[in-house]
């Protein structure tokens, strides 16, 4: 297999963007990574976008092609391949690209990912976002996916001990994060009484305890390692890739507090680059919810199970502090278009890994991970990236 | 009749939920108190937004077999009579037969007659039971009924219902006879696509109700050659407290006898569900060898007459399988008008 | 929401919770499976309808304050986890009670109620919703 390299990245900032479509999103995104790639369009041979569900968002299918048709690439007829994995969807897709480069199926490859949720009412965008549960046996029932989460948070505090104070430190967190990301959705530092103080959603989950919906696309640009420095000077190296798949239903997992793909796929990520938990300076985890950040400290191994509340409460989680976790402000105050907030991710830890992140740099960031969940944690997606 | 037939088993259920005319009344500016008085309904019972006359037949139908061993292949027919079935076309009786196993092999069909549906159930399964067409027959009666805003109607109209396993074998109480008497005559009715019915005010009382009631109490009397000492129990279509009470004493029978079936005051006019409720209330206590005199009514008119004996069996009955009435009617949550409303779809939600 | 056919579909697990045990292991599985995921190959052929008591144990709740439009008459609802007294469990809503009374732990039987309506002409569906058990 070929070593490969994240060559350029680009993203699009994350809102409630009424003047733009889906289209002009995800072509802004990829345009904005082809140039900071510093390469020819001509020379791209495979796209991949990441998206979960444009069909009912705007009743729009064959996303492959039209972002190519789009991007001005189907004039050249490249191979376009629409992904989907539910919250997944961007950093399967990344691992498509991957895939396609390391087996020298491809040498230059574009991963996207994009969502564009305004364009539909509140209530028919939490129905379309519940798609990503189990319909028959969750959703048909009254789970709605906020519901799904304040039953790993009711019973993760049951079993740890787990406060409500702890879960509004992820988010007073991420927020604080978020103020230093231009591109961020929510830009202002809130407290923990704003946190609790927030209209309930489910309980123990308020509505401060929850990402937002959101518009936006990302885009990365990848190649061999060894092509890699004919255009940049800092390379990121994609050193592990791992991706697992668990029960669709919670109900059905062996235990709730536990997102076995999240296990699985960091076990195979770290096993690929020869690393391990303790070598990750900075990592941008899937927290769709705040116990959801907390669940994937644990499960990546950054703390002991039940011990994710206590850790994110010490500041442990902080730029400064033992693993700076989700440092764009995570999905929480980043924003979560879904598609592209696996790609996203990258882009923060290529940020972070090349030094350019600004006030929210953590220093000396050689290792970074991403962290990528569908549904309740039906499918995850981890990668490992190295400045070399 | 060729062999004996009767009740095999019955369930009951009235949902959680219960308003004070007084509450009502608060909203429409009558005194409710009086109201309640002259009525002699001191509460009723409201349907959840989740319940209707199809998920009360499901819970009266599945107390029903938990307290027998009868298996619900041995279903032959099943029937569900109310004013409320959730569909204008398409039965409730489908629904209840899938839910207590007792499909595919019977014949289902939905019974209307103002409150008397679920007792002309019970006559039809008498019958089919009797010529030997079927080995057991199930009949519910059950409504969700409802009173208009501000009509004298919405301090009564409640939510309920009781299932009856009627066969040949293990029979709890014998159905010695059953005598109807029918006219036409428009007390109270619902026109198709209207969501409240209309009644004739005073018509109801006299002309409709008790000359249907007395009548078919006569005619039952005469035939089963019996007057009303013979009986340990006796009741009446209930749609308040005061009608069952006078019609009883109109026809010879004390308020002892009617106690137990007279359920009006504590949980409203269960329309359908009003005789079987009661009946249900009254096999919650009866013992063997006593007898029960039972006269349904439902407006349009017509009143179905039924004379009951408790045998030994009721002795083995398993009755605490399932809620007896009193405690269905234990732990009731109360609710304001605004709730009620909401519950009851009196309010017009935005459109489609 | 669930259209007719995909809802009738189901009925006999919704309305009976109507599982299947594999008679290779003897775990019990809702809703039914092709195939036990433990046993695989080996449960071909073994797999047993079996309909499940309804009885359980609330193992997680939340109190849902936004909900789906279809049951917004009743915010805030209960959802739980419900560990059946077989093994499996389900996502079920809880009713008669209040947030305030169950807990972790809470004894639970299912009973019939509607889930959801297509509209005020459409089918209505129903299935299991939860009652903690009362105490006689």
């Amino acid at each position: 297999m070929r070593r490969v390299a994240v060559i350029g990245v680009g993203d699009t900032e994350f809102g409630e963007l009424w003047d733009s479509s889906f289209r002009e999103l995800g072509i802004r995104a990829g345009l904005a990574a082809v140039a900071d790639a510093n390469i020819s369009a001509d020379i791209i041979d495979a796209l991949y976008v990441g998206n979960m569900s444009a069909g009912r968002f705007i009743e729009q299918e064959h996303i492959g092609a039209l972002i190519a048709d789009y991007a001005g690439l189907a004039r050249d007829n490249i191979s376009a391949t629409r992904v989907e994995a539910a919250g997944a969807s961007g950093g399967l897709a990344l691992r498509q690209g991957f895939m396609a480069v390391a087996s020298g199926m491809h040498n230059v490859v574009v991963v996207g990912g994009a969502e564009k949720m305004t364009d539909v009412s509140d209530d028919e965008s939490a129905m379309i976002q519940s798609s990503a549960a189990d319909q028959e046996w969750e959703t048909v029932l009254g789970a709605t996916f906020p519901a799904l989460h304040a039953l790993i948070a009711k019973r993760h505090m049951h079993e740890y001990g787990t406060t409500r104070e702890q879960l509004a430190d992820v988010a007073v967190k991420n927020h604080k994060n978020g103020s230093m990301n231009p591109k961020a959705q929510f830009q202002r530092e809130i407290a923990r009484e704003t946190v609790m103080g927030s209209p309930m959603v489910s309980s123990p989950l308020r509505m401060f305890d929850c990402a937002p919906s959101s518009d936006g696309a990302a885009a990365v640009v990848l190649c061999s390692l060894d092509a890699a420095k004919k255009y940049t000077e800092i390379p990121i190296e994609i050193v592990g890739s791992g991706q697992a798949s668990d029960t669709l239903a919670l109900h059905h997992r062996k235990d709730i507090c536990t997102m076995e793909a999240t296990k699985m796929a960091a076990k195979r990520a770290f096993e690929m680059a020869s690393l391990t938990t303790r070598d990750v300076d900075v990592a941008e985890v899937h927290d769709n919810f705040t116990i959801s950040e907390i669940l994937a400290i644990e499960d990546l191994g950054f703390f002991k199970k039940g011990e994710g509340g206590k850790a994110t409460e010490a500041g442990l989680t902080g730029i400064a502090g033992e693993v700076a976790v989700n440092t764009s402000g995570g999905l929480k105050a980043r924003g979560d278009p879904v598609g592209a907030t696996g790609i996203a991710q990258v882009v923060e830890i290529v940020t972070q890994l090349r030094g350019t992140a600004g006030n929210r740099q953590v220093k000396d960031a050689t290792i970074g991970l991403t962290h990528n969940v569908g549904g309740t944690g039906a499918t995850a997606l981890v990668h490992l990236f190295r400045r070399v | 009749m060729g062999m004996k037939v009767g009740i095999v088993s019955y369930g009951a259920y009235v949902p959680r939920y219960r308003i004070s005319p007084e509450e009502i009344g608060k909203v429409w500016g009558v005194d409710g108190k009086a109201m309640a008085k002259g009525l002699m309904v001191n509460c009723k019972s409201v349907p959840g937004p989740d319940e209707d006359t199809i998920t009360i037949s499901v819970e009266a139908a599945r107390h029903m077999m938990r307290r027998c061993g009868v298996s619900p292949k041995d279903i032959g027919a099943l029937y569900v009579g109310s004013e409320s079935h959730p569909y204008a076309v398409k039965p409730s009786g489908t629904v209840v037969a899938e839910a207590i196993e007792a499909a595919p092999d019977l014949t289902v069909a939905d019974f209307e007659f103002a409150c008397k549906a679920g007792t002309a159930a019970i006559q039809t399964c008498m019958g089919l039971v009797g010529s030997g067409m079927v080995k057991y027959g199930v009949a519910i009666g059950a409504d969700t009924s409802q009173g208009a805003p501000g009509d004298v109607l919405e301090y009564t109209a409640s939510a309920g219902g009781a299932a009856f396993l009627i066969g040949s074998e293990k029979i709890i109480a014998t159905l010695d006879l059953t005598y109807s008497f029918t006219t036409d005559t428009p007390d109270f009715w619902r026109r198709e696509g209207q969501m409240y019915p209309r009644h004739g005010g005073r018509f109801t009382g006299e002309p409709a109700y008790f000359k249907h009631v007395i009548s078919g109490g006569k005619g039952l009397l005469e035939r089963t050659g019996t007057s009303p000492k013979d009986y340990t129990y006796a009741i009446f279509h209930q749609p308040n407290g005061k009608f069952p009470t006078r019609v009883a004493k109109q026809l010879g029978f004390s308020e002892a006898q009617v106690k137990a079936g007279l359920l009006a005051p504590l949980i409203g006019n269960t329309y359908c569900g009003a005789v079987p409720l009661g009946m249900s209330a009254i096999l919650d206590e009866a013992k063997a060898g006593d007898r029960i005199f039972a006269v349904a009514y439902g407006s349009g008119a017509g009143s179905d007459a039924f004379a009951m004996t408790v045998t030994d069996e009721i002795e083995h009955f398993a009755r605490d399988k399932a809620p007896t009435f009193k405690e269905l009617n234990q732990n009731p949550k109360f609710l304001d008008y605004a709730t009620y409303a909401k519950f009851r779809g009196k309010i017009a939600l935005g459109g489609e | 929401m669930a259209t007719a056919p995909r809802f009738w579909r189901e009925n006999p697990s919704r309305y009976n919770l109507m599982g299947f045990k594999c008679n290779s292991c003897g775990r019990h599985y809702f809703p039914p499976r092709a195939i036990c995921p433990v046993c695989h190959r080996k449960s071909v052929g073994k797999m047993e309808k079996v309909k499940l008591r309804g009885t359980g144990k609330v193992f997680s709740f939340t109190d849902v304050h936004e909900g789906l439009e279809d049951i917004a008459l009743h915010k805030p609802y209960i959802v739980a986890i419900v560990e059946l007294d077989e093994g499996p469990r389900v996502t079920a809503q809880i009713i008669d009670c209040e947030a305030c009374d169950i807990q972790i732990g809470t004894p639970v039987r299912a009973t019939m109620r509607k889930l959801s309506e297509e509209g005020p002409s459409g089918v209505i569906h129903y299935g299991y919703k939860f009652a903690p058990v009362k105490e006689k």
